[in-house]
């Protein structure tokens, strides 16, 4: 069993690889049902706003402990422009790009922990988790 | 990975196989748009039933493929959402609002014969 799982994004094709890594990995860690395709979905929608505004980047997914708790957590990371306002990409419905505005306000609802870290020039990083239940 | 397309009497039926890509999911569309016209159908069925993510992205372009097609003559259902998509699907705020659903490729023909059924009733 594998507990990590690096992921290159660099094409709309590897946002697949890394949903089906994410679902792989959770399934070894303990979750099921639904808790799967919402982290798998979770991941599809970090992974394609690294596409959409950074071009390239990468998904690290890690077991990840905190006391008794015992999870998932899932970094994405890009070099890219950066978010010059955060608490706007946050807001649901809000796109720069013609999209929904659904990806990064939604993996927050899907996963327990969500946070994101931007700066202009210096590309963005979110880190999000989920706990067993 | 290419949806292949059936056609059946007056419907089309695209049956997804596979995951699909971003790219994957754009072809099917355009071939979706395409078909409608060589074969003048009325009706499409997406059978989505192996998909086991439907993102923002696939919603957006299902629904936007429903939605040309709606404009090219045919009426679009979506069978096969799964319990544990629809549930993401619902989290994330995707209604796929406007767009014909129904629980699997039966309840789909027979969404699309009800339809059409009652459009023939009422002389249209």
């Amino acid at each position: 069993m594998e507990d990590e799982a690096r992921v290159p994004i660099n094409s709309s094709a590897d946002i697949v690889t890394a949903r089906q890594k994410g679902r792989t990995l959770a399934m070894d860690l303990g979750f099921d049902g639904s808790d799967l395709t919402l982290i798998a979905t979770a991941i599809s929608e970090v992974a394609r706003n690294i596409i959409t505004h950074a071009k390239r980047g990468e998904i690290i997914i890690l077991s990840s402990n905190h006391g008794s708790k015992h999870g998932i957590l899932v970094i994405a990371r890009d070099e890219g422009p950066g978010i010059p306002d955060v608490e706007r990409a946050m807001q649901y419905g809000y796109s720069t790009n013609k999209g929904l505005g659904v990806g990064l306000p939604g993996a927050k609802w899907l996963m327990d922990e969500f946070e994101i870290e931007s700066k202009v020039g210096n590309g963005t990083k979110v880190t999000m988790k989920k706990w067993l239940k | 990975m290419h949806v292949p397309i059936l056609k059946q009497g007056n419907w089309l039926i695209a049956s997804v196989q596979s995951v699909l890509s971003d790219a994957d999911l754009l072809q099917l569309r355009d071939d979706l748009a395409d078909r409608v016209g060589q074969f003048r159908s009325r009706g499409v069925i997406i059978d989505v039933t192996v998909l086991d993510v439907i993102d923002s992205f696939a919603t957006r372009t299902l629904s936007a493929s429903a939605h040309m097609l709606k404009l090219r003559g045919a009426e679009t259902v979506i069978v096969g959402i799964q319990p544990d998509v629809a549930f993401a699907m619902v989290q994330l705020g995707l209604t796929l609002e406007g767009v014909g659903t129904a629980l699997d490729l039966e309840e789909g023909l027979a969404y699309l014969d009800n339809l059409f059924k009652r459009e023939i009733e009422h002389g249209r």
